[in-house]
């Protein structure tokens, strides 16, 4: 029993790594940016097919591609926000015009994106295995490159928590999340800062795909799902906060993993029951101001 | 000529335009091939979705992620009922169901706003997809059902019907009092509420008329399937395709989303069978170029042109 209990968790707490990072990144985008990127699994479908393809044409070592495949997906990021919605930005009369045309703008992205993907490496499930032996941790036995995944999520989660809040740029990012127009008198190069955090959510999102192309099989349709997912976990934590979203997504990665021990095929009905219930009674979420 | 004298032979006009292409539409089966009828059923069908999507949202800014939920509702009822009932039965309570759980979403999700409602819709059509599934694989232990085959001549006019009824319904709605009050929905709510609308009933209600013609069109568009299972009912797809449609037509006029409407089903049926992925590439560029430049879509596009024609016409006279 304490060992079905201990495997659950840890399961969980695995699943809930990836969700994190994901959900951190979508929360940059949408928090201080304005912008509820339904892209944003794309970005993750990018790193995920760019570290598989370092991998399998010129062996390089998935975690020294993320070092690669972060700083490109961050400029695709810095540089759509730049140029797409920084215009949209301008055209619009009020932030919830712009919330829903940038949101309309990212669904044009989605189809741009996954179709171009689908083009270039096919719509077939591809993978290749990395560091896939088995761990024992207290009787459960964990593949490694689970383990692995969930080790560099926590320390990219930390990393940037500890450059938002020790940092002067950081500062500026937290500056205009919380009020852009006083920000921006403040002396916030404030469209500089939207930018960069629309890039660094997609950094996250490039992360996130290449840690999951190590453990789960990846397709160029892959994107929605997390999309999915980083929403749901982005409400559960708050809109806008951070520390939520890293939270979040460890508690929506527990759900997930108690509800799959039960009856694996209502795993994503939870997640919508629990997604719903939350907008209902409280759609600002658990850090939600 | 006066302002009024000017209207009312506008609207002459227009009316006998309407009622020549109506009289066209009724009569296209005896004069031509099957193959047009199949492809004007389907250009109807994402009319009629995209129009009662704009019914709702045009005027008050909402957006509905949640069209692939209510004509997948119209869909599954069609396939449950098909072989029992007569098919306008069917597909009356199909539109019925649909409007019951337009109701239902509307009264759930009146305290959201903006962001939160497009959200909370797009989930919907996922919760409603996931649950059929552990249904099906669960109680039934089935997967997927046959439907009823109807003829094609049948679809055609039954989809006739219905976007007749809805273009009478739009047009009703717009110039009455609950549209001027759903537009000033969008624009002000707080300020609409002041003004003694009461903007949860008319909210709530014109979803659930525009969930009915959904959920309608659903009920007739499965018969033509012969198969669904909830993968096909409840894409997001259909979620998706009435929000381009609409704002690439442009939801200033009603003859906006129609002709947005018809112009991307016929580009769907000319690509989607030959290159899929070059259809979707084209259809997310279109829709990033009109959110960008096309503010007011096609229609908007037209008028300014006009303006700037009949501008430089009164200029030299």
């Amino acid at each position: 029993m304490l060992v079905t209990i201990l495997d659950v968790v840890i399961a969980g707490l695995l699943l809930g790594g990836i969700y994190a990072l994901i959900a951190v990144g979508l929360s940059l985008q949408y928090g201080v940016a304005r912008v509820l990127n339904i892209a944003h699994g794309e970005f993750i479908m990018l790193g995920a097919f760019a570290t598989w393809m370092l991998y399998t044409m010129f062996g390089i070592n998935p975690l020294v591609s993320l070092v690669i495949c972060g700083p490109v997906v961050f400029l695709i990021g810095f540089f759509l926000h730049k140029t797409l919605f920084r215009s949209l930005l301008n055209s619009s009369v009020s932030l919830d015009v712009f919330e829903s045309k940038s949101l309309l703008a990212s669904f044009g992205l989605l189809f741009i994106i996954q179709n171009v993907a689908i083009l270039v490496w096919g719509a077939d499930i591809e993978g290749y295995s990395y560091l896939a032996f088995g761990v024992n941790l207290g009787g459960a036995i964990f593949a490694a490159n689970r383990l692995v995944t969930l080790l560099f999520a926590v320390v990219i989660g930390a990393a940037f928590y500890l450059f938002l809040t020790r940092t002067r740029l950081g500062k500026g990012i937290r500056a205009a999340a919380q009020d852009p127009g006083t920000a921006g008198l403040m002396g916030v190069n404030i469209n500089h800062v939207l930018a960069l955090c629309f890039g660094f959510g997609a950094l996250m999102a490039g992360f996130a795909g290449g840690l999951l192309s190590m453990c789960y099989p990846i397709q160029a349709t892959m994107g929605l799902e997390y999309t999915i997912i980083a929403i749901i976990v982005v409400v559960l934590g708050g809109l806008g906060s951070i520390p939520g979203s890293f939270i979040g997504g460890f508690i929506l990665g527990l759900i997930g993993s108690i509800v799959t021990y039960i009856e694996p095929s209502l795993a994503l009905v939870a997640y919508y029951v629990i997604f719903i219930l939350l907008l209902l009674a409280k759609p600002t979420g658990i850090l939600g101001k | 000529m006066d302002i009024t004298e000017l209207t009312s032979k506008r609207s002459l006009v227009s009316g006998s335009i309407i009622l020549i292409i109506l009289i066209l539409l009724a009569t296209v089966s005896l004069y031509s091939p099957g193959y047009t009828v199949v492809l004007l059923s389907a250009i109807l069908m994402y009319i009629i979705l995209t129009v009662s999507w704009v019914i709702f949202s045009g005027p008050t800014g909402y957006i509905s992620l949640a069209p692939a939920a209510f004509f997948g509702v119209g869909i599954y009822t069609s396939a449950i009922l098909g072989k029992a009932l007569p098919l306008p039965i069917v597909i009356s309570i199909g539109g019925l169901a649909s409007f019951c759980l337009g109701l239902l979403v509307g009264a759930l999700t009146l305290r959201l706003r903006g962001i939160y409602f497009a959200i909370f819709t797009f989930g919907l059509v996922e919760l409603i997809k996931h649950l059929l599934l552990f249904w099906e694989l669960h109680v039934t232990g089935t997967r997927g059902r046959f439907v009823m085959v109807v003829d094609y001549n049948t679809i055609y006019y039954l989809m006739l019907i219905i976007f007749v009824l809805l273009l009478l319904t739009a047009y009703l709605i717009r110039h009455s009092k609950y549209g001027l009050a759903l537009q000033s929905i969008g624009q002000n709510e707080d300020a609409a509420a002041h003004t003694g609308i009461n903007v949860t009933m008319v909210k709530v209600i014109t979803f659930a008329i525009s969930a009915f013609f959904m959920g309608a069109a659903g009920a007739i568009m499965a018969t033509k399937w012969t198969y669904i299972d909830p993968y096909i009912a409840f894409n997001p797809f259909f979620s998706f395709m009435p929000v381009l449609m609409a704002i690439f037509g442009g939801m200033g006029q009603l003859y906006g989303p129609v002709i947005g409407a018809a112009i991307f089903t016929y580009l769907e049926e000319f690509l989607i069978t030959r290159l899929p992925e070059l259809y979707m590439l084209i259809f997310g560029t279109i829709l990033v170029i009109a959110i960008l430049y096309l503010p007011d879509g096609l229609v908007g596009l037209i008028q300014k042109l006009w303006n700037r024609i009949s501008v430089r016409k009164h200029a030299y006279t």
